[in-house]
């Protein structure tokens, strides 16, 4: 290398260092290296060490990506649907309405169930959190936030407290008081800090951690009486938009999914990125774990939900329709993880068959976009909410 | 339609509008809405249509779309192919000739096709300028089917006095706007007239209907250019008065990828090139098997005791004290389900008692209990469990093997929340070899499943529709 100075042909984010600056533009062995003139110098004090540039890297991970797949390819030996065949069919489901859930002002973005298995909560576009009792249809509690589009709400497990978080880049905890005379603004609590907007938020196994997905690409756990961020999840390269616990007593891992299309599998503990999925065409917009825990589901905006195995570590079946053409914007699964219950765009609720793939009901009532879907604890309900301002309970 | 570069987080190739999710949709419904209307291949028939005294041009039967719907799309429902045209309708792709509301009607009814200038796909976000333009070129034609219903008449009022100041210039616009119309072809204006209606009827929509052009705020960012100049539906220069829209977010354009970042993906690739993984055949065996186990327990698919909450006017019939048998039977089923269940792990740990090896299952609860603690209380806690558990001479001592011992009591140089990560799996699976299956050979296990004891308290039966029942925290 000589020492001398030259005339920065280009500017723009480096090839090493990612940083914005005057390039120097010159190829080693047919490939073209980018690098500010910092990277430069330090890259042939390295002596060119292993000939790595940005492009021989790309080239090496391009090859492992299709090694990779080649490896998956040998073990998708059936698809899940042929082997189902021999399951028996469903029967006609009879799913009706059974409570209307009235009360809120604006879209209802999100809800969640208290294990009582009758308790929920609910939040809307403006600002209001309301803990509802569905089966009387009380409203117990009623928060209003300072901010609009509160996409993300939670109970906690022990039932004394629910979280919630949207536009306002946090994420706060409520106790709920039982004296209904009590001011619950005033026991806000702050406890996650995102740079961006949150989109879920789910307690782990008890009060005391709150685990948070935002519109800033990450994922994080939070100490809920600290506000200290235990551990955070980079990965994403796009907004993660939703995010679930794994069932396990025992496991630490969760799934998160956002608008780069992936799907992924994380360890608490390290904060490592375990399992990676990518093959919806749109934005991820739901993911939930199937009851055992070995496999999850997704809701895209590219109309189809999917069904993927972890220890396949692929793709095992796509619930999609000519009809249905709209996004589809949040999924959970019955009891026992033989039905798929999916919200969509188009205002409807399509109920799969999670092993054979077909259709086996769709539910019609809402007026406007079906924003959640949640099972209740027991299995014995399904809880849907709404941009038409409305929450339902179906049985 | 471009598709995009599979780059990983490279700079795609596609025009970033063209993936927003309201763009996937628009194309797919205009892919619909293109079929329809090509009478070669196998479209439906657009006629004109005589009435009284005039001839309505280039409609179709809101019962020819309701067919073309349920045959080309594999509808076998009307009332979902009804649903499914009613959404087309209201993005304004297709719109009946005589009503405001953006509805499909299995009948008669007469709709026309937008035209593909009005498209939403264009990004039109027409400003209240030219709605007041709009609204006031109407009030000039004396067509008896022009006359302003009640909610555009009160659009109008409110629309004058905000823009009282500018009245004179919108007035101009408007019958600038008329007069252009008035050269056009009768059958042409008729047409024309009634997609502008659409239009409208889309962009403000009759109070009480839904407004499709509503966004998701989370996708707001996308937008390839928010702050372009919004263009005008009759051509009215932007005066720089409109604003950008509050709700576009800079977003950050997509970085490219560094070298690190390329290096961390190869690293995981390889990671995942040494996983182990299953055949799709016997993960899909497991995943049936599951399924069928629990199946007999899922009030959707199956008929639940006691019976659905929702579904009957009684609360929980009976509030007899011991669990049910299918609740019982699910404990035999895997350790990890006998322990989920709160009254699983009572009988447990009452059975383990009996047997005087109750430490275990102690131990792997206080371990649970550990991870859920606020981080204040967690290197406490965690001294605790081991002079409770693991220390010489300990009260409740548990049979660790020496390398998890040496790693724990490592680990509890730095205390913290997974310390006994590594003890706790070692008990699980020694429980789960040992004494879980001879809990369930036990008599406290077996007469609850077989429920060979009486109940405690006599079955209380509810005979009034009183819907307050013991609701279980499980």
């Amino acid at each position: 290398m000589c020492d001398q100075t030259f005339l920065a042909a280009t500017f723009g984010p480096c090839d090493s260092c990612g940083k914005a600056s005057p390039l120097m533009n010159i190829y080693i062995k047919n490939d073209a290296i980018n690098y500010c003139s910092f990277c430069m110098e330090v890259m042939a004090c390295q002596g060119l060490q292993s000939g790595e540039t940005l492009a021989s890297l790309k080239k090496e991970s391009d090859s492992l990506k299709k090694k990779l797949e080649e490896e998956r390819g040998k073990l998708n030996d059936i698809e899940l649907h042929q082997v189902a065949e021999k399951v028996e069919m469903l029967g006609a489901l009879s799913i009706k309405t059974k409570r209307l859930l009235k009360g809120h002002g604006n879209k209802v973005l999100c809800m969640d169930w208290c294990k009582d298995k009758r308790r929920l909560v609910s939040s809307s576009q403006d600002g209001k959190v309301i803990v509802w009792d569905a089966f009387t249809l009380n409203k117990e509690h009623g928060v209003t936030l300072p901010c609009t589009w509160v996409m993300a709400c939670a109970y906690a497990p022990s039932g004394c407290a629910v979280a919630c978080g949207g536009l306002d880049n946090k994420c706060s905890v409520f106790p709920l008081s039982l004296d209904k005379n009590e001011n619950l603004s005033a026991k806000k609590k702050a406890v996650a800090m995102h740079t961006n907007y949150v989109s879920g938020c789910t307690f782990t196994n008890s009060d005391m951690q709150l685990l948070t997905s935002s519109g800033d690409g990450t994922c994080a756990l939070w100490d809920v009486e600290s506000g200290q961020l235990l551990q955070s999840f980079h990965g994403h390269t796009a907004d993660v938009l939703s995010l679930d616990l794994a069932p396990s007593e025992t496991g630490n891992t969760f799934v998160s999914g956002g608008s780069d299309k992936k799907a992924n599998v994380w360890d608490m503990r390290s904060g490592q990125n375990i399992q990676s999925f990518e093959s919806h065409e749109s934005d991820i917009n739901c993911v939930k774990y199937y009851p055992s825990g070995d496999a999850f589901a997704s809701a895209s905006d590219d109309s189809t939900c999917r069904f993927y195995d972890l220890r396949a570590d692929r793709e095992v079946a796509v619930y999609q329709k000519d009809s249905v053409i709209f996004g589809a914007s949040t999924v959970d699964f019955s009891l026992s993880g033989r039905l798929l219950f999916a919200g969509y765009n188009d205002y409807t609720i399509n109920v799969w068959d999670v092993l054979k793939g077909t259709r086996v009901s769709v539910l019609f009532g809402h007026e406007n976009r079906v924003s959640r879907v949640r099972v209740s604890p027991d299995g014995t309900a399904l809880c849907s909410a709404s941009w038409d301002n409305t929450l339902r309970i179906w049985a | 339609m471009a598709e995009g570069s599979k780059d990983q987080g490279g700079v795609g190739t596609t025009d970033p509008e063209e993936d927003s999710p309201n763009m996937i949709v628009y194309r797919k419904i205009e892919d619909i809405v293109t079929r329809i209307q090509d009478e070669k291949a196998g479209g439906v028939a657009i006629r004109t249509v005589k009435s009284f005294l005039s001839k309505i041009p280039s409609v179709v039967s809101g019962a020819d779309i309701v067919q073309w719907l349920m045959k080309n799309l594999s509808i076998e429902d009307p009332a979902e192919a009804i649903h499914l045209g009613s959404l087309i309708a209201a993005h304004g792709y297709i719109f009946p000739i005589s009503d405001h509301v953006l509805t499909l009607k299995d009948d008669g009814t007469l709709y026309r096709f937008q035209s593909p200038y009005f498209w939403p796909s264009n990004c039109w976000e027409p400003e209240n300028t030219d709605y007041a333009i709009y609204l006031c070129k109407r009030t000039m034609q004396n067509k008896a089917r022009l006359e302003l219903a009640d909610y555009e008449a009160e659009n109008l009022a409110r629309l004058q006095r905000a823009f009282a100041r500018k009245w004179e210039f919108i007035f101009m616009q408007a019958e600038a706007q008329v007069k252009i119309d008035r050269k056009k072809d009768k059958a042409e204006r008729k047409i024309l007239d009634s997609q502008e209606r659409a239009f409208w009827d889309v962009h403000r929509p009759v109070p009480g209907c839904v407004n499709t052009t509503e966004m998701d705020i989370r996708k707001c960012r996308r937008e390839r250019n928010p702050h372009r100049v919004k263009k005008s539906v009759y051509g009215v220069p932007d005066d720089g008065q409109s604003q950008p829209s509050p709700i576009h977010i800079s977003s950050q354009p997509t970085r490219k990828p560094t070298k690190e970042d390329v290096q961390k993906e190869i690293t995981f690739l390889n990671v995942q090139l040494d996983r182990h993984c299953m055949k799709v055949s016997k993960v899909a065996d497991s995943l049936m098997s599951y399924t069928e186990q629990f199946v007999e327990y899922d009030p959707f698919v199956s008929a639940t005791e006691p019976s659905n909450p929702w579904i009957s006017w009684r609360g929980r019939v009976g509030i007899s004290r011991d669990p049910s048998q299918q609740r019982v039977k699910k404990w035999s089923f895997s350790l990890e389900e006998a322990l989920k269940d709160p009254a699983g792990r009572d009988q447990f740990l009452k059975f383990l008692e009996s047997e005087f090896s109750s430490e275990n299952l102690r131990f792997w609860l206080a371990v649970q209990d550990l991870k859920r603690r606020p981080l204040q209380e967690v290197a406490s806690r965690a001294q605790e469990i081991w002079q409770e558990f693991l220390a010489e001479g300990a009260p409740s001592s548990i049979n660790l093997d020496s390398h998890s011992y040496e790693r724990t009591s490592q680990n509890l140089k730095d205390p913290g929340r997974y310390s006994y990560e590594d003890a706790q799996e070692h008990i699980f699976k020694l429980m789960k070899s040992d004494s879980y299956a001879r809990f369930l050979r036990s008599n406290i296990y077996q007469d609850l499943l077989l429920a060979r004891k009486k109940p405690q308290k006599g079955k209380t039966t509810v005979t009034n529709i009183q819907v307050q029942g013991n609701y279980d925290i499980l």
